[in-house]
């Protein structure tokens, strides 16, 4: 685990307790569809894929993305390559629903059952 | 220092510039055991070969062989534009303390200018101004009598280990290709791979793959022979792909070879009227294009401005902030291409529609005529 990651781990746990009343709140009345709209708007695509599947230029978030906590730790106090995003450009409430709609993503299909990726 | 090395990771850019010069990477590799890791600004190293590896490898070398690297620094080096440290950014080592690095690179000799790029500046252990593939076998005879035989079996147990890791590599490769598989816009992975299994069975050429599609084709695609993969421009510029595409269609429709480009929209933009040149001269190129209707390099630098006063970044009507769409109108690549001649078909946004649009654009290229495909893609 790098230095990064250890940091966002450790915020998520001590932000934990406070933000779980918030964000339970907003995850509760959460909307994938909602959700997919407030991704699509706010841009989270153009790194992750609409599906949220990553690229070289953003992290995989789905299928099973991390939880919300852990989410909203990130995404308020990253240092890495994305800037951080405060409640003011991103609410809580978008945010739950976009966790919402990281969650209805199906799982992948196998790749060993993809003609396509059997080169070698 | 590499005959003693416990673990030397060679690492290519610009190496190979004949045949001969993948063959003789291929040999000072197996000879170390070494695992290489081809930065792909050429063909240089077998992408199936076992010792072929990620940019991640370097985090475990005690010993790096550069060869004609266009950036040694970013090699061993993390830049984090996120405007720490007075806005300078973060800088983070990609190697452990104490690494050696060695350089062999023609670059130091074409000093040409009073102003010229060399990237940021990279302390080496061991720079030799010099043509890596001229070197080669010098290097390769001087190694093969400085290797202890107390260090034989240690070198062959790297060989094993590399072999693992290969194959653990390419499992994850295509679990991470398989995912959002059915997406539409297409996902940048299975646009990759309804291309390559469309020409695997001809005697293909991939003559450029701009406008990032997340480097699937250098993760998938069986590069072996040294034309099937002829890199990038070098830079970091955008129009090279369309211009750069129809030359090397033109070099190789007299070898026989068939020409197969991965074309970005923003890419195509900037020089169009390379279509009509190659529908005069009856060029015959297979252009897919990876049209995923922006210029996504900058839209992240836009939003970290946003966001660093505390506003939403502009989308307005468009899907990204302003400046880095190309939509509202979405332009219509096959009615341009067309235009000047080619055949052409589009837009293309489910993946099921994709291969049998690919089977009729290959027909289409052998048969002596430029084709072009409008696909739409995912951003990356």
């Amino acid at each position: 685990m790098n230095i990064v990651s250890k940091k966002i781990t450790s915020i998520a746990f001590q932000l934990s307790a406070v933000l779980l009343l918030a964000l339970s709140q907003s995850a509760q009345a959460a909307s994938a569809k909602e959700g997919e709209a407030a991704f699509m708007k706010n841009g989270c695509w153009q790194c992750h894929g609409t599906q949220g599947q990553g690229s070289i230029a953003g992290l995989k978030l789905a299928p099973n993305p991390k939880p919300l906590a852990y989410l909203n730790a990130f995404i308020r106090n990253t240092v890495g390559p994305m800037p951080p995003y405060s409640e003011k450009i991103l609410s809580n409430e978008d945010l739950a629903n976009i966790h919402a709609y990281l969650e209805s993503i199906p799982a992948s299909p196998d790749p060993k059952t993809l003609p396509l990726l059997q080169v070698k | 220092m590499l005959a003693q090395a416990q673990n030397p990771v060679i690492v290519v850019d610009r190496s190979a510039r004949t045949p001969k010069g993948v063959g003789l990477l291929i040999e000072l590799a197996e000879l170390l055991q070494a695992r290489v890791v081809d930065q792909g600004n050429r063909m240089n190293f077998p992408r199936t070969h076992y010792l072929n590896s990620p940019a991640s490898v370097v985090s475990g070398a005690d010993v790096i062989l550069g060869l004609e690297l266009s950036d040694f620094w970013a090699t061993v080096n993390q830049y984090t534009d996120n405007g720490l440290h007075e806005g300078t950014g973060t800088q983070v080592s990609k190697v452990k303390p104490g690494t050696k690095l060695i350089s062999i690179n023609a670059a130091e000799l074409i000093t040409k200018a009073n102003y010229q790029d060399f990237q940021r500046y990279q302390e080496i252990d061991v720079s030799m101004p010099a043509d890596a593939e001229a070197t080669m076998p010098a290097l390769i005879e001087a190694l093969r009598s400085a290797i202890p035989n107390d260090k034989k079996d240690l070198i062959a147990k790297r060989g094993e280990n590399a072999k693992k890791a290969y194959a653990e590599e390419w499992a994850k490769t295509q679990a991470q290709a398989a995912v959002a598989w059915n997406a539409s816009p297409i996902s940048t992975a299975r646009l990759s791979m309804e291309i390559y299994h469309a020409v695997k069975h001809l005697d293909w050429s991939l003559v450029a793959s701009e406008g990032n599609v997340s480097n699937w084709p250098n993760r998938l695609w069986p590069f072996e022979k040294h034309y099937q993969w002829l890199g990038r421009s070098g830079g970091y510029g955008v129009g090279y792909g369309a211009p750069a595409s129809v030359g090397a269609a033109l070099a190789n429709r007299d070898l026989g070879r068939f020409s197969v480009s991965i074309q970005s929209d923003g890419d195509l933009m900037f020089a169009p009227g390379v279509l009509w040149t190659a529908a005069h001269h009856k060029i015959p190129l297979l252009s897919v294009m990876h049209n995923n209707r922006g210029y996504h390099q900058e839209v992240m630098h836009l939003q970290r401005l946003a966001n660093f006063r505390n506003r939403k970044v502009n989308n307005g009507n468009d899907m990204g902030p302003i400046g880095t769409s190309i939509q509202n109108p979405d332009i219509e690549y096959h009615k341009l291409a067309e235009s000047m001649g080619w055949w052409a078909k589009g837009p293309i946004k489910r993946p099921e529609d994709l291969g049998p649009a690919l089977k009729e654009a290959v027909e289409v290229v052998k048969s002596g005529h430029p084709a072009l495909l409008n696909v739409w893609t995912q951003p990356r």
